[in-house]
């Protein structure tokens, strides 16, 4: 049985989903958080970011969506909308799991009927089914990572935003997570930028695996995910698999020394 | 096998009498009826007891009218309707003025509080004069307002708002600022308006903080409509003229049961903020332990 299949890279005349050019960033107080970066992320491309804990993989992300501006280079990205998921859950406590995913259609005035239909949907596809009238005290931390997923599906984002979002779950429900994401990805086919701590899981899941060196972090390695999709559990153990993981853990301890 | 039970194992904030378990949550302690009755009670009881010691045991019987026991100001003041009528009628002046002062505080200390978050340039020029408000003794004040707007019903509401407002603007403006990065990230995203940012995320996580300032200043509204009526001296009598009054004439018992009354005045308006707060956000904010997860 071969897991290796042959790789669904994008044709090179895709449209752009996010794209650096020489970005750096330095704060007003003097932090360096990221040395010039220069990367593609195509629509229909997944990419997954490692690399040391403070090394700028927040102020990437924070860049792309334009919360913080960049101190040189330019960054582009699709018009359209934009999905982002945060490194905590920061859902509404005085919303119910239901309200706290209706949010984002509710700002961006989507009508009523609509909002709720897209939320359902959306907590059915991260398995909250039963928690909807839950208030997020009521919840496990892995139940409020998935709201907070799910509020950031309502949007069919075409260019989605990734800040290590199951990095405080346990393995089996982040490996469960993980083919969610992938079945939703091999459907919609936005461009991912996800950031996460996990070799493994920045292996199974993307197309491109970017690592970057310690504070002010720069790309240090930029290694192809050969295998297409959709991907079955099992891909984890394959030997294939664990090549990747290898040469991406390699670069990764080279960037932390 | 032996089975060690650690110190320190087991809940760490283990839920006392009268903690209030939400609903929904699982039963594990429910505080029973024995526990949340008996405790205050026996409190309560003390309290009476002490009353009664000095009454009959450290006062001499000449001068007993100082702290007449329990059940002769109940009678006196409770039980006669000659005396009672005029306590009622102060009490319903007073708590008139103590809730319109109150309901005032919430709406103006409410908006400046949002007008302070909304520019730093506000908050820096109002604050100390809220400040000034809050600090300036309220005896000095008392006479000028009298002076300045007459001893009448709008002065003694004035009282209260001077008195009332300043837990109700640091509060709100406190919990309106406090609003962490992410969720505001998560509105700036959306493209909202500063006006949504307000009504949909800062004002609603705002919510425990108005609370625990309303709680403080529904105590504090009755104070100021006690002691303005007491020093105005002047007007319609409320509760605090009539302590005056009975203390003149040495009516203790009425001027105890004026105190009475008073005080329940206190802890009523005390509880309904308690009721209208677990109302509001009881569903998803803890007060007991301050949090909301
Ligand atoms: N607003 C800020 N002002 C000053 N320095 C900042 C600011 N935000 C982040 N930094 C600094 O920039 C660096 C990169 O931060 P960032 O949050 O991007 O790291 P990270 O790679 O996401 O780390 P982690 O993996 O721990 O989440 C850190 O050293 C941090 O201290
Ligand atoms: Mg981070």
């Amino acid at each position: 049985m071969a897991l290796v299949q042959e790789a669904t890279r994008r044709p090179v005349t895709a449209s752009a989903g996010v794209s650096f050019e020489g970005v750096s960033k330095k704060f007003p107080d003097g932090t360096v958080a990221l040395n010039p970066v220069t990367f593609e992320v195509e629509s229909g491309e997944f990419v997954a970011v490692v690399g040391p804990s403070g090394c700028g993989k927040s102020t990437l992300l924070r860049l792309a969506s334009g919360l913080t501006k960049a101190s040189t280079g330019s960054i582009d990205v699709a018009p359209g909308k934009l999905g982002y998921v945060f490194q905590d859950a920061t859902l509404l406590p005085w919303r119910t799991v239901r309200r706290n995913v209706e949010l984002l259609a509710e700002l961006r005035g989507v009508p009523k009927a609509e909002a709720r239909a897209a939320a359902s949907a959306a907590i059915a596809t991260v398995g909250l089914n039963g928690f909807e009238d839950k208030y997020p005290r009521a919840l496990s931390g892995g139940m409020k990572m998935r709201a907070s997923l799910a509020r950031a599906l309502t949007t069919a984002p075409e260019v989605f935003l990734f800040d290590e979002p199951f990095g405080a779950l346990d393995e089996i429900t982040r490996e469960r997570l993980n083919d969610e994401l992938l079945r939703l990805f091999a459907d919609r086919r936005f461009a991912a930028l996800f950031i996460t701590h996990s070799v493994a899981e920045a292996v199974f899941l993307s197309t491109r695996v970017l690592v970057m060196s310690g504070r002010p972090g720069r790309i240090v390695a930029d290694i192809d995910v050969p295998f297409g999709y959709p991907r079955a559990s099992e891909l984890r153990y394959d030997p294939a698999f664990a090549r990747i993981a290898g040469e991406v853990g390699a670069a990764l301890r080279e960037a932390h020394s | 096998m032996t089975s060690v039970v650690l110190p320190g194992a087991g809940p760490d904030l283990p839920d006392g009498p009268g903690v209030a378990v939400a609903p929904g949550d699982a039963p594990e302690k429910r505080p029973s009826l024995l526990g949340v009755v008996v405790p205050p009670l026996l409190l309560s009881a003390a309290v009476v007891g002490v009353w009664y010691l000095f009454s009959y045991v450290i006062l001499k019987p000449s001068r007993r009218f100082l702290l007449p026991p329990p059940q002769t100001v109940i009678h006196t003041s409770f039980l006669e309707w000659n005396n009672l009528h005029p306590l009622l009628q102060s009490l319903a002046l007073t708590a008139k003025a103590a809730g319109l002062g109150l309901a005032i505080s919430i709406l103006l200390g409410f908006a400046i509080a949002v007008a302070m978050s909304q520019a730093k340039a506000i908050e820096r020029s109002v604050f100390p004069w809220a400040v000034v408000v809050q600090t300036v003794p309220i005896l000095a004040l008392v006479p000028i307002i009298g002076f300045m707007f007459g001893y009448n019903f709008r002065s003694r509401v004035l009282v209260c708002v001077i008195i009332a407002i300043f837990p109700i603007i640091t509060n709100t403006l406190f919990g309106l600022q406090s609003v962490e990065e992410g969720p505001h990230d998560l509105f700036t995203l959306q493209g909202v308006s500063r006006w949504t940012r307000l009504w949909k995320l800062q004002f609603p996580a705002a919510l425990p903080n108005v609370f625990t300032g309303l709680r403080i200043s529904a105590g504090l509204s009755v104070i100021g409509a006690i002691v303005g009526d007491f020093f105005f001296t002047q007007g319609q009598p409320g509760l605090g003229i009539l302590i005056n009054t009975y203390l003149n004439r040495l009516e203790t018992p009425q001027m105890y049961g004026d105190v009475i009354l008073s005080s329940l005045l206190g802890i009523f308006a005390f509880l309904m903020v308690g009721a209208v707060s677990k109302r509001v956000i009881g569903a998803w904010y803890d007060s007991a332990r301050g949090r909301a997860a």
